[in-house]
């Protein structure tokens, strides 16, 4: 018991196509550490002789294809999950379903694991939906792939054929950026490679599945600075006001100065309280409730970080979402966005690429589909503090909510930020464009127009004074102040002509320019 | 920094789910069963909002059949806690005279718990249930969501349901809309006893093995907890050393002979369980989807 309650928890996916024997994998793993109960035997092999796809064989996989729709049509539709334990480490297992059209709950179950074990079907490598689950697992961040090559009973435990597979999946994988690809050749049913080495694979020298799942190390989340998103505002009594929630990242210790994401007020970190005593440090994942020594405004919501880290809450961000529901996708529709605590409005405003499953590129498009993912603008009715999901995965993810049904309809993933330097120059020349337009709805553009339009002119003086002065000199010097100064008397005199300047400049469709 | 433990994780994630409903419901309520996963469950409410009591009512569905030590456990646990406890019976199916041993399993449980369950709800107009499911138990639970979404009717639809991706819950709704709530959702058996041990979380003590009053019925160990368990031909009351792995409606709940009689002998005899938890539960083997259709229905 006390050895137990060391033990590390791993948490890992089962992926690939339809039929590749996800299910059966996790129902023989199940039952191969021992984790299947004498009435859960009995009850699988009823099961076998009314539902099996298996002839005369125990199917493993109605351990865990759970709903009655699953077992009448042998498939998996949602995600299940299912839990064992060795002397080394609890696990968590999320069988996925491989059906494209389930795809959301495949993404679902990926977002949580650390490690994912994609299966191919020996007899058939690497397919479409392969590509897509790996597609997906890649994008929700996980960084350690098991690529179990399944049924190599069926090839006759072809050496050359498992070889073969692994070549053209890491080619296909050399996109995704995993940071480790274990191959290793398996047959599920019969539980070779599984939990025990195959004697008909001699050829394979490396660790069978459990032993692999065992002593994996996850790759790290890179966990920086500290981030705590308030979760819920806890006041028993009027002398106590408490800001509970996880610990996202890094480590609060007693004292330290923070910095609340919405006002930007500081102040100081006076107790880490939590029912076993109170705490002079937290770190990652630990769930606590923060005492601040002044009473400054704080609400759910808000995210709480170390003074002096760099804050920027944002009002747009370029993200990779799923669309996970069958209802269309529309550009500049309202929709809920819940990000860590918070929720609030926010719109797609534009789908730059969508992800071309056959080539795993990223080709043009204006839409995505269900089940599509592609890179889109967000913007934001008011400025959330987003980091890249690479840095944080409680403030990098999102899900889109539809006001009217309220069904989950996008996953999505903050994206770094478009650089800094030509963002500020964009909205330097923004703002200016503003001033000088006010009343005008899309002042950049027209600004753009009024400068296309200076520009000519003014090469026009200079080639005019040319032919009367004859002088390059002077003639610049004329076509220099002809632009410099007809903004100041736009901006100074103009004010009656601007008006109706403007309405000229706004009809003005710039394409002859 | 904290290395944190399964448990510790398993603990955090629960405190998460239940501070993030209590944050975005209406009007809350804990389900209140007082077995075991009660008991944890209730442990993290009074962990998730400490120094504050847990900011919500508790409910206990009572068919009328509970162990008679359960209901003096429940009284004694409200009342140590300081908390408020409901008790609903559904009246209809008393006046009905609907019971687990002249009904059988299936109506009892669907009158007694179900109906008797969405009433309650109803009655009080609680739009998010926390209970203490969890997917380890049953086949169909396995499918479960953490935040699991109720039409008006209080149905469950096990193929469209909202998807969790990370720790994000969707919680929005409409009006007569509600949710039920499994904060236990990723917690084994072995985790909910290796925390009781780690905890020191009292459980009602027919987990602890004793010699009880039971007769043989259906293959199963039933305790004769009061007179209403009238003997049939060839029955007759035995003494024997038992305990309870999970606790229901007594005529429906078998016993297991033990002799593990404290909590580190329940973890060491778990170790070498040769059968499933829920297989003393009556009311499970009626037909393989049959918890899938009482959730559907709106069973917990």
């Amino acid at each position: 018991m006390s050895a137990n309650q060391e033990t590390e928890l791993l948490r890992f996916i089962t992926c690939g196509s339809v039929d590749d024997g996800k299910s059966t994998l996790i129902g023989r793993l199940l039952y191969d550490v021992g984790q299947v109960f004498d009435d859960q035997m009995t009850a699988l092999d009823d099961a076998s002789n009314k539902y099996g796809t298996q002839g005369q064989e125990r199917d493993y996989a109605l351990l865990v294809d759970g709903l009655e729709a699953e077992r009448e049509q042998g498939i998996t539709i949602d995600v299940a999950y299912r839990y064992f334990r060795t002397p080394k480490r609890a696990f968590i297992a999320a069988d996925v379903p491989g059906h494209e059209q389930y795809t959301r709950n495949m993404a679902t179950g990926a977002s949580t694991a650390q490690i994912a074990i994609i299966l191919i079907d020996a007899r058939k490598g690497v397919l479409a939906q392969t590509r897509r689950h790996a597609s997906i697992t890649s994008m929700v961040g996980v960084k350690n792939v098991v690529l179990a090559i399944n049924k190599m009973d069926l090839v006759g435990y072809s050496k050359a054929t498992y070889d073969t597979i692994v070549t053209d999946f890491t080619r296909h994988a050399k996109e995704l950026g995993f940071s480790e690809i274990a191959a290793i050749p398996i047959c599920a049913i019969l539980g070779e490679n599984v939990t025990t080495k195959s004697a008909n694979m001699v050829w394979y020298d490396g660790s069978h599945l459990l032993e692999y799942l065992e002593n994996v190390a996850p790759f790290p989340i890179s966990h920086s600075e500290f981030r705590f998103p308030v979760q819920w505002v806890n006041r028993p009594n009027l002398d106590f006001r408490g800001f509970s929630g996880t610990v996202s990242s890094g480590t609060i210790k007693l004292g330290q100065q923070i910095i609340v994401s919405s006002s930007l007020q500081t102040s100081r970190v006076a107790r880490i309280c939590t029912y076993d005593g109170d705490l002079s440090e937290a770190s990652q994942g630990q769930a606590i409730t923060i005492v601040l020594e002044d009473e400054i405004d704080v609400s759910r919501g808000d995210v709480l970080s170390l003074a002096g880290s760099q804050l920027r809450p944002r009002k747009a961000s370029d993200a990779k979402i799923l669309w996970l529901s069958s209802a269309p996708m529309r550009l500049e529709k309202d929709y809920v966005i819940k990000h860590a605590t918070s929720q609030t409005n926010a719109k797609i405003t534009n789908i730059k690429s969508a992800l071309d499953f056959a080539t795993l590129q990223d080709v043009a498009a204006d839409g995505l589909a269900m089940n599509g993912i592609g890179n889109a603008s967000i913007s934001l009715s008011r400025p959330l503090l987003v980091e890249p999901y690479e840095i944080n995965r409680d403030l990098g993810s999102f899900i889109l909510i539809d006001k009217i049904s309220n069904e989950t309809v996008a996953m999505g993933l903050f994206q770094g930020q478009t650089k800094p330097t030509s963002n500020g120059r964009k909205t330097q020349f923004e703002n200016l464009a503003k001033l000088a337009f006010p009343n005008i709805e899309n002042p950049k553009q027209t600004a753009q127009k009024a400068l296309y339009g200076l520009a000519i002119s003014s090469i026009a003086t200079f080639f005019m004074a040319l032919l009367v002065t004859n002088s390059s000199a002077i003639s610049a010097i004329l076509a220099f102040l002809d632009f410099a100064f007809k903004p100041v008397i736009w901006f100074l005199f103009l004010r009656e002509a601007r008006e109706k300047a403007e309405a000229a400049l706004a009809n003005i469709d710039g394409s002859g320019i | 920094m904290k290395t944190l433990t399964h448990l510790d994780r398993l603990e955090a994630e629960a405190i998460s789910i239940m501070r993030e409903v209590v944050a975005t419901a209406e009007k809350p309520v804990m389900l209140y069963s007082i077995g075991k996963d009660s008991a944890v469950m209730l442990h993290l409410a009074t962990k998730a909002f400490y120094p504050s009591l847990p900011p919500f009512v508790l409910l206990h569905v009572d068919t009328t059949w509970k162990f008679n030590e359960m209901i003096e456990f429940r009284d004694a646990t409200v009342k140590n806690l300081g908390l408020q406890l409901l008790v609903h019976i559904n009246q209809d199916g008393v006046a009905a005279g609907v019971n687990p041993i002249d009904s059988g399993s299936r109506i009892h449980t669907d009158v007694m718990k179900t109906e008797g369950l969405k009433q309650a709800l109803d009655k009080h107009k609680f739009d998010a249930a926390f209970g203490g499911a969890r997917r380890d138990e049953e086949k169909s639970r396995a499918k479960e969501r953490v935040i699991s979404f109720r039409t008006k009717d209080h149905r469950w639809d096990p193929k469209n349901q909202r998807p969790e991706p990370w720790h994000l819950f969707n919680t929005n709704k409409k009006p007569g809309e509600s949710f039920r709530v499994f904060p236990l959702s990723n917690w084994t058996e072995y985790d909910v006893w290796s925390y009781i041990a780690r905890e020191n979380i009292p459980v009602v003590p027919l987990y602890f093995a004793k010699v009880r009053p039971v007769i043989e019925r259906d293959g199963g160990l039933i305790m004769v907890d009061d007179e209403r368990l009238k003997l049939r031909n060839g029955e007759k009351i035995q003494n024997k050393l038992v305990r309870f792995r999970t606790l229901g409606c007594y005529p429906l709940t078998g016993a297991i002979q033990s002799s593990a009689s404290n909590v580190s002998e329940i973890i060491a005899e778990l170790q070498e369980a040769k059968t499933s938890e829920r297989q003393g539960r009556m009311i499970d083997n009626d037909g393989g989807a049959s918890m899938e259709q009482k959730k559907a229905e709106g069973y917990f």
